[in-house]
């Protein structure tokens, strides 16, 4: 037996391995452990990830995902006048982003994405306007782990004085996961339940102040909660001694976030695809296209009125093995298409499923398509995106 | 019945090998969801690729402890790959060779000394 393939796609040569404030709590629950984004992480509990996955779409799943990069973009010199620093702030991060960031409104998180000079994907981040009118002047940004230090050093650098980045990535980042994840949630922090999807506010724990927001990358409902080294250990246990609540490793991360039809960064997006690419453009701002203020404006404008060469699509894999990354994807007729950027086995579906890309002439839903594994090639057609659907929980908007 | 390092396990009847992956390997892989066989009247070589077996987050390659020719592959796999984690070392068997040297199985390691190298792992 040799792996051949594996969820873990790089960790970082030559640098040693990092671990999270959570890594003791992991090795107690006899998690497989390995290296991910440079950080040494749970692929799976012993559970498995077969159960893992299920667990969360049934009840709850609590995450370790403190690999990841929360920070906080601060105004150096704030006018004291919330309106007015908030637009200050919003100026300093829009030109990297293709988002709405000055239309945020208190409490509200948005999904956007950072954008090189051609329009391509650098990352995709969440990016949250805090509640409280002292703090306005501040976002609260969320970026993926294994790009998180260039991220950084890109929004401070377009920061410059006006603002500094505040690394918040040295606690716990949390994320609990599923129908019962709200009721987990609001019991060690209430106030939880009143959050609608993509909002954020500031709940106590213990004393301490955790930043908690309606968000995920499963599809289910659910909070991600980011918190002090401090209290990792406790909150960590405390959600555990839910019965609705099981640790899931980044193995059911993965094959959740599939199944929701959401991106992974590295895999499924990278510097040469643009968001309309990814069929990401609903997280481009209507207001900002108009302007063309953002990086690769034209290209996406273009792509928006009919350029595109090539769009990302869901794929059902109607026999045989799962096509895994890297899989061709080939026309009825034998043309060569496209690769697929994620694939596997989908736990909720008891069948392979996919992402890749194809011209947009084969994009549309059930469109006969082969996908070749080994080789071999078997009958695929093109799915609607999520495969799973979502189930977020919507509330009216903050005023 | 006799293991590889690769942890697969030999079962050898007359000249019948029955052919699948140790409990460790099983466990190491975590739940099957997808195994893919060879065809009865393949040649296979030791060493080299005799099946696919995937789990949720990998595939990985199964390689043949001995050379010969493919008489049986379990069909049953198809259905249910998950008897490859429930019971690797019996229903989850994989292929059955006719084996060219049966000195090859005798060559490969017994239990005890599979689980003094499972040890060093």
């Amino acid at each position: 037996m040799e792996p051949d393939s594996d969820v873990t796609p790089s960790d970082h040569p030559g640098e040693a391995l990092k671990f999270t404030v959570l890594t003791g709590a992991h090795r107690a629950l006899a998690a497989k452990m390995t290296p991910f984004a440079g950080y040494d992480m749970p692929v799976q509990y012993p559970a498995g990830i077969l159960k893992e996955h299920l667990w969360t779409r049934a009840h709850a799943g609590v995450f370790d995902v403190s690999h990841m990069g929360p920070a906080f973009l601060e105004l150096s010199e704030r006018s004291g006048d919330p309106e007015a620093d908030h637009r200050a702030i919003a100026a300093l991060i829009e030109p990297l982003v293709c988002g709405d960031i000055r239309g945020l409104k208190p409490g509200q998180l948005r999904y956007t994405l950072l954008l090189n000079a051609a329009g391509g994907m650098v990352d995709d981040l969440m990016v949250g306007r805090p509640a409280e009118p002292e703090r306005q002047g501040g976002l609260y940004v969320v970026v993926n782990a294994d790009t998180k230090e260039g991220d950084f050093a890109l929004i401070a650098a377009g920061a410059g004085s006006k603002a500094r980045l505040e690394r918040a990535d040295d606690g716990a980042l949390i994320a609990v996961q599923g129908p019962q994840a709200e009721a987990v949630v609001e019991a060690l922090a209430p106030g939880a339940a009143d959050l609608g999807f993509m909002t954020f506010a500031a709940l106590a724990f213990e004393g301490e102040r955790l930043v908690v927001s309606r968000s995920g990358y499963t599809g289910e409902d659910g909070f991600e909660i980011l918190g002090p080294a401090s209290v990792a250990e406790r909150l960590w246990t405390r959600l555990l001694a839910d019965p609705r609540a099981a640790p899931v490793g980044l193995g059911a991360r993965d094959s959740l976030r599939l199944e929701a039809g959401l991106p992974l960064y590295g895999h499924d997006a990278d510097e040469t695809t643009s968001p309309v690419e990814v069929a990401l453009a609903f997280a481009i701002s209507k207001r900002r296209l108009k302007a063309r203020d953002f990086p690769g404006a034209a290209r996406i404008a273009g792509e928006l009125d009919g350029t595109l060469s090539r769009v990302r699509v869901g794929l059902k894999v109607l026999e045989g093995a799962p096509a895994r990354e890297g899989a061709p994807i080939v026309s009825p007729s034998g043309e060569s298409l496209g690769v697929v950027t994620s694939g596997g086995f989908s736990p909720s579906l008891s069948a392979p499923i996919a992402m890749g890309y194809v011209p947009p002439a084969f994009a549309a839903p059930g469109t006969a398509l082969t996908v070749q594994v080994r080789g071999r090639s078997q009958r695929a057609e093109v799915a609607e995106l999520p495969f799973v659907p979502h189930r977020y929980v919507r509330k009216p908007k903050p005023a | 019945m006799r293991f590889t390092k690769d942890h697969e396990w030999v079962e050898l009847v007359g000249d019948t090998a029955t052919i699948g992956i140790t409990a460790y390997a099983a466990e190491q892989l975590g739940d099957v969801v997808f195994v893919e066989l060879p065809e009865a009247g393949k040649a296979v070589h030791a060493g080299e690729p005799l099946a696919v077996v995937e789990s949720v987050k990998a595939a990985s390659d199964v390689i043949a402890p001995v050379s010969g020719e493919v008489t049986a592959a379990n069909a049953e796999l198809g259905d249910t790959p998950q008897t490859v984690n429930d019971q690797p070392e019996g229903l989850g068997w994989f292929v059955k060779i006719k084996v060219a040297d049966p000195a090859e199985v005798e060559a490969l390691m017994d239990r005890a000394a599979y689980e003094a190298f499972l040890a060093t792992l």
